[in-house]
């Protein structure tokens, strides 16, 4: 019995070891960025954070951004599921694998490309054009996702519908959808957080026109002036990363979940 | 993931599927699968990103590995797979395995702070370390009080220190994520395998080769898929830490990729070549690796 006892309290101390060290960072800069010290907590560092870093700008770009691209891309993804997933026809299979292909194309390698396109476009330095490669990326894994939810989707409860003359239009939405709440709701968190953490697309297609900044391109720029000034720094990467902590600290099963059964993303 | 059951697609013969697909095939190809393409077709070019570009072949690829500058990029891609990939998975698993023979509870909390710094922005992780390894940072801080001052430094401005600097940054993401894939599979070993084991008197090593070890292949896998997957992919760590430098001591591919379309030198069909080799080599090494440690093929 000793040795289960030895060998789970081991156990224990080794998560909270390696707990500590995922925290720490994280709270060494709130820690910061609220000044700790003699005089309590002091949280104006933020409000000269986001006053100086313009991250209100910023982070309602980034809201528009997240929002667009994960509205569309979700609701294409869900249409694009269904029929994969449920539906009967020539290239099923092929349009099947031609969108997992895309979970396999990383970003660096159409950056470059994407630019001189929507470049051509005339959608440079717009939020359109940097909403559309992300809806394209985030309906790679979308279809993917929801393809499989709908093949395990219960059967009987769509030939009821059927039964009762519901049009394939009507099955999806008011029957399908209402009962995949969870699946969804890890699709939509994920893209969310993607949408949201992404710098390098933001840093090429939007980086002449300083008032289409995304949060985190505003951080990066914020860093130069400021490269030094740690407190200040700090505050700033808080509020770029605050949202999806936020999200994530009440939905950790769906990231977490989410992201490791979609292992061929990212 | 489950494996589809039958060869042929579920449901009956319905048409209207295409209506369904379309408009996620439209953006998806336009603005995913054409880049792509483009990019490849870019990468055939010498062009400058203005004038007209100059039938280059393969010698943009041919570049990329010959020019001492690129092809160091790609050794320091190596050694960060080791830093993202290798360490944590290998530490993590011996960890974890440790873990395996007893239930463990009140996992939820270790679960969810183990996994933070996977969705924590790459930028504001990269602002927190460019603190701690800053001049006046805890890591300098600890070296003095311990009387080590001596070997206090920039880290990140250090030529020899910079490169391990940023792998650490990458162990420190990933570690957690493959504990906690590792964790939920060493708990779903049947307890009996481990008595069997017992019984048969193998000692902890030949418990870890006999059962946990083929029990977690398919978590070894995904971990693996997933770190590796990282290391060639961490262009928002190396832009915002040190930008490839000192000198050239932290250029990866994935850096170089921006740097040479839009830095100083305008050479696109060379940047494009790296992005479609980065591509590439995610694909062959999380194939050839998934395929090794699953035990087909």
């Amino acid at each position: 019995m000793t040795g289960v006892r030895t060998e789970r309290a081991l156990s224990y101390a080794v998560l909270v070891v390696f707990t500590v060290i995922a925290l720490f960072p994280m709270v060494a800069i709130l820690w910061q960025a609220f000044q700790v010290g003699p005089h309590g907590i002091d949280p104006s560092t933020f409000a000269r954070a986001w006053r100086l870093g313009h991250f209100g700008t910023y982070m309602r770009n980034s809201l528009i951004v997240t929002v667009g691209v994960v509205a569309v891309a979700s609701v294409f993804s869900i249409m694009a599921g269904y029929a994969l997933g449920t539906m009967r026809f020539a290239g099923n299979r092929l349009l099947f694998y031609v969108f997992v292909f895309g979970l396999m194309i990383p970003t660096e390698a159409v950056v470059v490309p994407l630019f001189y396109d929507l470049r051509s476009l005339g959608l440079t330095d717009t939020l359109p054009g940097l909403m559309l490669p992300q809806i394209a990326q985030s309906l790679a894994f979308g279809t993917f996702w929801m393809r499989a939810y709908f093949r395990g989707a219960s059967r009987s409860l769509v030939e009821a519908a059927r039964m009762d003359g519901a049009s394939s239009w009507t099955v999806l939405w008011r029957v399908l959808v209402p009962v995949g709440r969870p699946a969804i709701t890890t699709m939509v968190v994920l893209l969310f957080m993607w949408t949201w953490n992404e710098f390098l697309l933001a840093l090429v297609l939007v980086s002449s026109n300083e008032s289409l900044r995304t949060a985190p391109l505003g951080l990066s720029v914020f860093q130069g002036p400021h490269v030094t000034d740690f407190p200040l720094l700090s505050a700033a990467a808080l509020i770029v990363a605050l949202p999806v902590v936020v999200v994530y600290v009440f939905l950790q099963r769906h990231f977490i979940s989410g992201m490791l059964s979609g292992a061929l993303k990212e | 993931m489950t494996r589809p059951r039958k060869e042929t697609p579920p449901g009956e013969p319905r048409r209207v599927a295409y209506l369904y697909v379309l408009p996620a095939l439209l953006l998806y190809a336009a603005f995913l699968l054409y880049p792509l393409l483009h990019g490849a077709w870019i990468s055939l070019y010498h062009w400058d990103g203005l004038t007209v570009g100059t039938w280059a072949g393969l010698s943009n690829y041919a570049e990329a590995f010959g020019d001492p500058e690129l092809r160091g990029g790609f050794v320091h891609a190596f050694v960060l797979l080791l830093f993202y990939a290798v360490l944590p998975c290998c530490l993590a698993f011996v960890l974890v395995s440790a873990m395996a023979r007893i239930r463990l509870r009140g996992l939820t909390f270790f679960r969810t702070a183990l996994f933070l710094p996977q969705v924590v922005a790459m930028v504001t992780v990269a602002v927190v370390w460019r603190w701690i390894y800053s001049s006046d940072g805890p890591i300098n801080a600890v070296l003095r009080w311990a009387g080590l001052g001596s070997f206090a430094r920039g880290w990140l401005g250090d030529f020899t220190w910079a490169l391990p600097s940023v792998g650490v940054i990458g162990t420190w993401v990933e570690i957690g994520l493959a504990m906690v894939l590792f964790m939920a599979g060493v708990q779903k070993i049947p307890r009996e395998l481990y008595e069997a084991a017992r019984i048969d008197g193998a000692g902890p090593v030949r418990e870890f080769f006999s059962v946990t070890l083929p029990g977690l292949r398919r978590e070894l896998a995904v971990a693996l898929t997933l770190t590796i997957t990282a290391a060639l992919r961490n262009f928002d760590l190396i832009y915002m830490t040190t930008s490839g430098g000192p000198g050239d001591a932290t250029s990866v591919p994935a850096y170089e990729v921006y740097n040479r379309a839009f830095g100083p030198t305008n050479e696109v069909g060379l940047a494009c070549a790296i992005g479609i080799i980065i591509a590439v080599l995610i694909f062959v090494i999380t194939s050839v690796v998934t395929r090794v440690v699953e035990g087909r093929g």
